[in-house]
């Protein structure tokens, strides 16, 4: 019996050259009997959300790219016109929804800035905290479901695990798994209690083997390398131009990072590093979104480590709902309790532009208020929706199990790139 | 750098075309006109100092009260380098809602200048490719205008009646 | 001593080397427990059923092992996040290719009713064009209640007339949503 690696593959794979050149997004009528049209459609097991794709290719190449998204178009600035400010902190939630408490910590601290309410330190804490958690838990989905699409499955089955641990301690600070609605114009809800300080120390104690078991498994896996090495590379300053923002352009080598350029939240007393790449491939993204998650660890030990005492709102009685036994027994309480659920505390006018690091880049919201209760203008700046117009540069030329990968390498969240 | 020397700068080139200068929350905000803003943020763009080499946004406001003015196209412009940002604003009216493209100059426009026409229908004129991306194709309104409600006005079990209005 | 929870046999005549029951409790059993899901996951709540299809709420356990995406092949639809105008006739045409017997669960408050968007672009919930058999509230329900649901389609499965596609009043019912 021959030993295997004397075995010799019989047929060498020459490289394949397409057969026609095309613009980007050009469509070719005229070629329609020689090549295929698929549909990528909006549903689609391999696709992460509704959005389409319909690719023309030549055999297993793909030559044109014409994506189709809005799938899920829900409306949300429309929405956001009509509701009063503590009310679209449940509609941010939709947003990224792998990572709720980004969003809805980047909405507070825009009607924040609006009010002029300065947030207790220990409130900034707890946010940060939240946000890095969403972190974890955002890369966890995406380099998970990045694994089941080369076909490794288990990997995405031990970090389901730790996104569930994620959910108890979010379950903990703010009642919901999934959908947080967590915080409140002016701090936190609650305080961080012991529960939810024990499960966090418990998922801290756990999580490194975990992430190690999952990285020996896929970091340098031959077959995983194969499929994501020199897959969809994209150079920086092809990048910059397309906006792209978070570890899609840390991959290609940029370090840009809201939470250094324009910190917030207290960020600032915190040390740690923004992992790069090098052309911006799927492995490198893959890699970026790994070393993301220790970074976000670190941030978390050290938040946990030197969490101040201290209240967890800010002394806003206009704008932050006085606790309940005060509404039972002091008049003040009352009268700001009523005037904040039935509108009568109207926002100054002026306009905001807030960004957050969120888990795909640069989440900005935009706040124009005009003086009245709902928002006059709300727009959020979702990072989803400005990278994904690079998708049919990035895949053209390549094979279609490729434009999959990196499809889901992106992180294309449906919710945030159609709102 | 401070938001003074941009706006020092920006006046010797541009002049008195560039109206309503004010820093709301710190971000350098001013109106341009349309004819000229693409020269204004190829200018920013090329500038050996201030390098506003990545746009972060562009979106649409209607602002049903101000005739003449009805609507604005917003730019936010980021200088990595030196790390400012910048806002600008262009005004056009309901009758000629027309505003030059933005796509020579930034990749990224591309998208948002759809979502705005989508929302709004401020046509971008140059655009290469200027459909809807959000709603369907065959919608025949703009849904963000104010005079446009948000409900669906065809559904029958969320009505007025139901909610006491 | 196996801890695994064995299904009931329905009664019947039992002797040896041949068991008599009637059919419909006998088919009824064998969908119930092997059902395929279709899953239609559009937003947050496909999040909740990627957790439910996970190890720690496993709903393989309930005989959903295979998750089909191919409609021809799968049994019950699983439509679980916000369906918008857009995606409408999409949901239509997926539940037209499915084969009878098929199921519909409607995941989640966007799939029931509309939810919280009750907007202009967002279909205010499916039984606008399709029919439902399993509404699952919740935004997003917990994997608890997901589960649920697929546990009252089990319940349907088992108890349905074997005759019931074929009749006048199921018929009517299609004919109302114009599939035919």
């Amino acid at each position: 019996m021959p030993d295997t690696k004397d075995i010799q593959p019989d047929v060498q794979l020459a490289p394949v050259q397409p057969k026609v050149q095309v613009e980007v997004g050009q469509q070719l009528p005229q070629y329609d009997n020689e090549l295929t049209t698929l549909n990528l459609g909006p549903t689609h097991p391999a696709t992460h959300g509704v959005f389409q794709n319909i690719l023309q290719m030549d055999g297993e190449r793909i030559i044109s790219g014409v994506p189709t998204i809005g799938y899920i178009h829900r409306a949300f600035e429309k929405i956001a016109e009509h509701r009063p400010f503590y009310q679209i902190t449940p509609l941010t939630d939709r947003l990224n929804y792998c990572s709720s408490p980004i969003n809805n910590m980047g909405w507070h601290m825009t009607v924040e800035k609006l009010l002029g309410i300065e947030v207790p330190k220990r409130a900034q804490y707890i946010r940060v905290i939240a946000m890095e958690l969403a972190r974890i838990a955002d890369h966890l989905i995406c380099n998970g479901i990045l694994g089941v699409d080369t076909g490794a499955f288990t990997g995405f089955l031990y970090l389901f695990q730790e996104r569930e641990k994620i959910y108890d301690i979010y379950e903990e600070i703010c009642g919901s798994r999934l959908t947080t609605n967590m915080g409140r114009i002016g701090g936190m809800e609650r305080d961080f209690n012991e529960r939810a300080e024990a499960k966090l120390r418990a998922f801290l104690k756990d999580f490194p083997a975990v992430m190690k078991e999952f990285e020996g498994l896929f970091n340098r896996n031959r077959i995983f390398m194969d499929r994501t090495v020199d897959v969809g590379p994209i150079a920086a300053d092809r990048a910059i131009s397309y906006g792209f923002t978070g570890p899609n352009l840390r991959a290609a080598g940029v370090d840009y990072d809201i939470r250094v350029m324009n910190p917030y939240s207290s960020y600032e007393d915190f040390e740690f590093e923004i992992p790069v790449g090098h052309n911006g491939d799927t492995y490198d993204r893959f890699m970026v979104r790994n070393d993301e998650i220790w970074q976000s660890y670190r941030i978390i030990e050290q938040a946990l480590a030197k969490m101040p005492k201290g209240p967890f709102f800010a002394d806003a009685p206009e704008y932050y709902l006085p606790p309940k036994k005060e509404v039972y027994r002091s008049m003040e309480a009352l009268i700001y309790h009523f005037k904040i659920i039935m509108g009568e505390i109207d926002a100054p006018v002026g306009e905001v532009y807030h960004p957050v690091e969120g888990g795909n880049g640069e989440l900005g919201f935009y706040l124009i208020s005009d003086g009245g209760r709902t928002p006059f203008r709300l727009h959020f700046r979702r990072p989803c929706f400005i990278y994904y117009q690079a998708f049919p540069e990035m895949v053209v030329g390549t094979t279609l199990s490729d434009a999959i990968v990196i499809m889901s390498s992106l992180n294309v969240i449906a919710g945030e790139l159609d709102a | 750098m401070s938001n003074q020397a941009i706006i020092d700068d920006l006046t010797a080139r541009f002049g008195d075309t560039l109206l309503d200068i004010h820093e709301p929350y710190g971000m350098l905000t001013f109106t341009a006109p349309r004819e000229n803003i693409i020269d204004v943020l190829q200018y920013l763009y090329n500038h050996p100092a201030f390098k506003f080499q990545f746009l972060t946004d562009i979106m649409g406001i209607n602002y049903a009260e101000l005739p003449g003015n009805e609507f604005a196209v917003v730019y936010h412009l980021h200088s990595w380098t030196n790390n400012v940002r910048v806002r600008i604003k262009v005004f056009a009216p309901a009758t000629d809602p027309v505003v030059p493209t933005a796509t020579g100059l930034f990749a990224a426009a591309n998208w948002m200048e759809r979502e705005t026409f989508d929302f709004f229908g401020i046509v971008f004129r140059g655009h290469p490719n200027l459909t809807r991306v959000l709603n369907m194709e065959d919608m025949d309104y703009f849904p963000m205008r104010k005079e446009y409600p948000l409900e669906d006005q065809t559904r029958h079990d969320k009505i007025d009646a139901y909610f006491g209005r | 001593m196996s801890t695994v929870k064995m299904v009931e046999a329905p009664a019947g005549v039992e002797g040896s080397g041949f068991f008599a029951t009637s059919f419909d409790k006998v088919i009824g059993m064998a969908r119930a427990n092997s059902l395929w899901p279709l899953p239609f996951a559009t937003s947050c709540c496909g999040i909740e059923f990627m957790a439910t299809m996970a190890s720690h709420y496993d709903f393989a356990r309930f005989g959903s092992e295979r998750p089909s995406f191919s409609p021809r092949q799968a049994d019950l639809l699983m439509v679980m996040g916000t369906i918008a105008k857009k995606m409408g006739p999409i949901v239509k045409q997926v539940y037209q290719q499915m084969a009878e017997p098929r199921w519909v669960m409607a995941v989640g408050a966007c799939a029931c009713s509309g939810g919280i968007f009750d907007t202009y672009s967002v279909l205010q919930g499916i039984d606008r064009i399709v029919p439902v058999d399993v509404y699952v509230p919740g935004c997003p329900p917990r994997p608890e209640q997901i589960i649920e649901g697929l546990m009252k389609i089990q319940e349907l499965a088992r108890n349905e007339a074997l005759r019931r596609r074929n009749s006048d009043e199921y018929k009517n019912l299609l004919e109302s949503y114009n599939i035919r």
